[in-house]
């Protein structure tokens, strides 16, 4: 059975639609009400705050600290300075992503990472030899992100600290309601946003102090069928949908690279060593064999694959996950759409994809598996860079 | 915002058009995207015409006329990457119907709570509303083919005009019988009629049948309002029909994206700019006058303003045929609604026990009975504006809070009916003007007692206002009635509903061309298309 978060009582008190699910062993609100658009609007014209304690939570301390995340980490952790978070991700010993989260430096011998999936084990594996300590602290601190727009004006409100003035993944340390809370920059949502990070105890104050200041602000309460939404338009990947940890694939072909993710920018080869480095030079030397891209259905045509059958064009109420096979322009199948969604804002029926390297370029238009009245058509899609938002406000 | 001049940068151009709204803004961007060089000639300081935004109160944006948008043409959108310009739609998820002293009605965007809401007062209406919703969406499939095309002309030989009519009649014949007689009724009934064929409660009845007398001259038991209904059931928001929606920023943000579409094309936008007449020689016209005497010279001349002002005053009667000059001056404007905009301290109480906010961020319809609707437009009837009016209202702060400071709102009321003819006397609306504001604030009042104690400033405008500050001529919101007979083929005028005038290489684009008023730019997007196929520009 699902745990309850430290902030439960209050979810579950706004929660009127009874729409959980279980994330990461917590209960989850997917939304608060029947429908979850207001609470995505909320995300992107006012602001949305989701509880996000399921995410798992990892204190890495001692003098080797630095060392081991170094060790573990694509990317070159020791140029992240104190009270800066980096967005990093994983690799097993063949440069296969095991997992992607965020590393935070709290100071020289302290780092937090997050991750999606429990990872104590790997890094006590590699941790061997070295003067380090590493906590589970998942289930100490409540995680509450703020995310949109008018997210900083809310959280100047609640929190005493000078908020106006934090960059971009960067980190500051402050009071909610007298109690003491870190807030990052970061989130899920390719918006302008935060997270707060409380001690258990202090949670339901935290959460009213938050919920009290953004009254003027239209601030909702927001669920994970929101998230959904706006992280296909930020063009974030998802462990488990967009690709799946090394350590759950039964078989290689399913296991992928950062490269193959487009997380090339978040690797750092040429440094002393780390897990996977090998592997990753020669995938960078020799080229991938996948390519992370973004589509954008052509809507004229989408709309006729219904218009066929005298139906309106049916878009998905929210993002979905079931792959669906993406063709070449030979009609072979060269990869697949792994999630997606009609996104509101722009006005485009998106998603996400891993197509085979060679096969395409990016402008191209491809085919992708449509289901028009159970019968299923293909319809055009053109290839892009796969972040199809992106507002300036996000890291100014 | 865009950087407007009100001096065009030459003398010549492929096309002017006059009358920087929305529809005006949308043929500019279709022509300047064909290449062709356009200036949009506008009278106020800023683009829009009955779609804009303004800060009437410092931090307070105000949707001065329309404010909710539903009929805007997804295409359009599309075609010209309005969103990278800077359009955003929220949806609005509720209908709300108070009723003084009483929780009133709720429709939600789920549908099993708005049954048990209609429930409340009819058993029976709950248990049709959903079926009523299906068959007014397939209805609206039909009609979405005729506002995404030119007007059929029935009188034509021409194997494309008989080859659309005949895929219209084809798609009328898809309907099973009691659709394609529903069609018949929605064309002919009444608002009330029509939907009492089918639902029999109030405030269910009034509610719904209000949208069928917006911006019509015409009471919910008049016949003819039911298409209007349907016009309002036509708009869609990504393809779900009967989907209303706030404009970030306000309406005038719809317009900017079309103005800032244009200028990316090439086309050029002055503004402060008033129109005084069209120069016609030899029955063609070739170029306008402003009213500060300068002088600028078009290859074709297109109007954005409605059939009256562009025949009786830019073009003069003299220029035109007597029988068309007859249609024109036949031709329906009755003004009949205005607009109370308010600044709001804090969200009103409506006090209808009902926790939170969230039902009053859709749109709140005050029409609490029939009675109370048609005793509106009695009192219009004879040249007065309603005591009691019926009222839609929306607060776009809930949904939208960049358009007030935060923790206040801004209010918007569309009320019917204030006719343009005053029985005083339309220039007597000055006068009348404070009393119209009162009448309805009182009326909101009855719902939300402490209203008054909110108003931080008003915004009265009546008809008489409408047509001063964008010209619709009597302030009537769609150029011209949405009636039957000033409809697509017949809309403005019979034989002239291509956009085309008995004047040579003038031409029309806005609401008062097919298919009609509302925040939709299709008029505006249809007059460029067959300018640029038939040679017009
Ligand atoms: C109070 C009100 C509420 C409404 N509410 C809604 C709503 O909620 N939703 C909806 O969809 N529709 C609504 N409508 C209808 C909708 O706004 C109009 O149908 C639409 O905006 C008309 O656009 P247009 O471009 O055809 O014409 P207009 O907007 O009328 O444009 C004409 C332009 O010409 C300019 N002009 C006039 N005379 C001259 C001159 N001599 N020289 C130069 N320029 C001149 C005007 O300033 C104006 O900019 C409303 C209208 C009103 C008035």
């Amino acid at each position: 059975m699902p745990k309850k978060s430290p902030f439960h009582q209050r979810t579950s008190q706004f929660c009127q639609s009874m729409n959980w699910k279980d994330w990461a062993g917590y209960y989850a609100v997917v939304s608060y009400d029947t429908h979850h658009e207001q609470e995505y609007f909320a995300y992107r014209h006012a602001a949305g705050l989701m509880d996000v304690t399921p995410l798992f939570k990892y204190e890495v301390t001692g003098p080797d600290a630095l060392r081991l995340l170094s060790r573990i980490m694509a990317k070159d952790i020791s140029k992240v300075k104190q009270s800066q978070v980096t967005y990093c991700c994983w690799c097993d010993d063949d440069g296969k992503v095991l997992d992607d989260g965020t590393v935070t430096c709290l100071s020289q011998d302290h780092y937090r990472v997050t991750s999606a999936e429990p990872v104590l084990h790997w890094f006590h594996q590699n941790a061997r030899s070295l003067k380090v300590t590493i906590e589970d602290s998942t289930s100490r601190f409540g995680i509450l992100a703020l995310q949109g727009p008018l997210s900083r004006e809310i959280l100047t409100h609640a929190a005493g600290g000078d908020i106006a003035s934090l960059g971009y993944f960067r980190l500051i340390d402050c009071s909610i309601d007298k109690r003491k809370v870190t807030i990052t920059r970061t989130g899920y949502t390719g918006d302008l946003g935060y997270e707060i990070w409380c001690e258990n105890k202090d949670a339901l104050a935290v959460y009213d102090a938050v919920m009290e200041s953004g009254k003027n602000y239209q601030l909702l309460p927001a669920g994970l069928a929101a998230l959904d939404v706006a992280r296909v338009e930020a063009g974030f990947i998802l462990n488990g949908v967009d690709y799946f940890s090394a350590n759950h694939c039964v078989i290689n072909s399913r296991k992928s690279t950062p490269f193959e993710l487009n997380l090339g920018w978040s690797v750092n080869l040429d440094r002393d060593s780390f897990i996977g480095q090998q592997a990753l030079k020669k995938e960078k030397k020799e080229g991938s064999l996948w390519q992370f891209v973004g589509l954008e259905y052509d809507w004229d045509a989408y709309e006729s694959i219904f218009a066929k059958f005298d139906l309106p064009p049916q878009t998905p109420a929210g993002a979905w996950r079931t792959a669906v096979p993406v063709y070449g322009r030979n009609g072979k199948q060269i990869g697949q759409a792994t999630s997606g969604a009609w996104s509101p804002t722009l006005k485009k029926n998106l998603a996400l994809a891993s197509i085979r390297t060679g096969h395409f370029t990016m402008g191209d238009t491809l085919q992708i598996e449509v289901t028009a009245e159970y019968e299923r058509k293909r319809c055009p899609v053109k290839v892009c860079k796969p972040m199809f938002f992106n507002p300036d406000r996000k890291r100014n | 915002m865009i950087k407007t001049v009100s001096k065009p940068k030459t003398s010549s151009y492929d096309a002017i058009i006059i009358g920087g709204g929305h529809n005006g803004l949308v043929c500019a961007a279709y022509l300047a995207k064909a290449g062709k060089s356009v200036l949009v000639v506008e009278k106020r300081p800023l683009v829009g015409g009955a779609a804009v935004s303004e800060e009437i109160v410092p931090g307070f944006t105000f949707s001065t006329f329309s404010y909710v948008v539903s009929l805007f043409r997804p295409h359009i959108i599309r075609q010209l990457d309005l969103v990278k310009h800077g359009l955003q739609i929220i949806p609005m998820e509720t209908t709300y119907n108070p009723i003084p002293g009483d929780r009133g009605l709720v429709r939600w965007a789920d549908s099993e709570r708005t049954r048990d809401e209609i429930a409340r007062f009819s058993q029976r209406d709950a248990s049709l509303y959903s079926e009523f919703g299906l068959a007014m969406g397939r209805l609206s499939r039909f009609a979405k083919n005729i506002i995404d095309t030119t007007a059929p002309e029935p009188a034509s030989l021409n194997p494309k005009e008989l080859f659309k009519l005949f895929k219209m009649a084809r798609l009328f014949k898809d309907f099973d019988g009691k659709l394609r007689y529903l069609n018949v009724k929605l064309m002919t009934m009444s608002a009330v009629d029509f939907l009492q064929e089918w639902f029999e409660s109030e405030p269910l009845l009034p509610a719904m049948a209000g949208s069928g007398i917006i911006g019509t001259f015409l009471g919910i038991r008049s016949p003819g309002t039911a298409y209007v209904l349907l016009h309002h059931y036509m708009g869609e928001i990504d393809g779900a029909f009967r989907a209303w929606g706030f404009s970030k920023g306000g309406t005038g943000q719809i317009s900017l994206a079309c103005a800032k579409a244009a200028l990316s094309f090439g086309a050029e936008i002055i503004t402060d700019a008033a129109v005084d007449h069209i120069d016609i020689k030899k029955g063609r016209a070739s170029g306008i006058v402003l009213e500060n005497g300068d002088d600028i010279r078009a290859g074709t001349v297109i109007s954005g303003l409605d059939p009256n002002r562009t025949f009786l005053k830019m073009v003069g009667e003299h220029e035109l045929p007597d029988d068309f000059v007859t249609q024109i001056k036949r031709y329906k404007n009755r003004g009949s609604s205005g607009k109370v905009n308010l600044a709001l301290s804090r969200l009103p109480n409506f006090k209808d026990g009902r926790p939170g906010h969230h039902h009053l961020k859709g749109d709140i319809t005050i029409a609490p009975s029939i009675d109370y609707v048609e005793r509106a437009y009695d009192e219009a009837k004879y040249g007065a504006f309603s005591r009691r009016p019926f009222l839609n209202i929306v607060i776009p702060s809930l949904s939208d809070p960049s358009v007030a400071p935060p923790g206040k709102h801004v209010l918007s009321a569309f009320v019917q009916y204030a006719p343009y003819n005053l029985k005083e006397g339309a220039d007597k609306w000055p006068e009348q003007r404070d009393a119209f504001g009162n009448a309805v604030i009182d009326t909101i009042e009855e719902c939300a007692p402490d209203i008054r104690d909110c108003i931080i400033h008003k915004q009265v405008i009546s008809p008489w206002d409408i047509e001063k500050m964008t010209g619709l001529t009597e302030g009537n919101i769609f150029q011209g009635e949405l009636s039957l007979e000033q409809l697509a083929f017949l809309r403005p005028v019979a034989e002239w509903s291509r956009y085309r005038t008995p004047i040579h290489k003038l031409w029309m684009c806005g609401s008062g061309t097919h298919p009609g008023g509302g925040l939709m730019g299709a008029p505006g997007e249809l007059a460029a298309k067959t300018m640029l196929t038939e040679g017009g520009v």
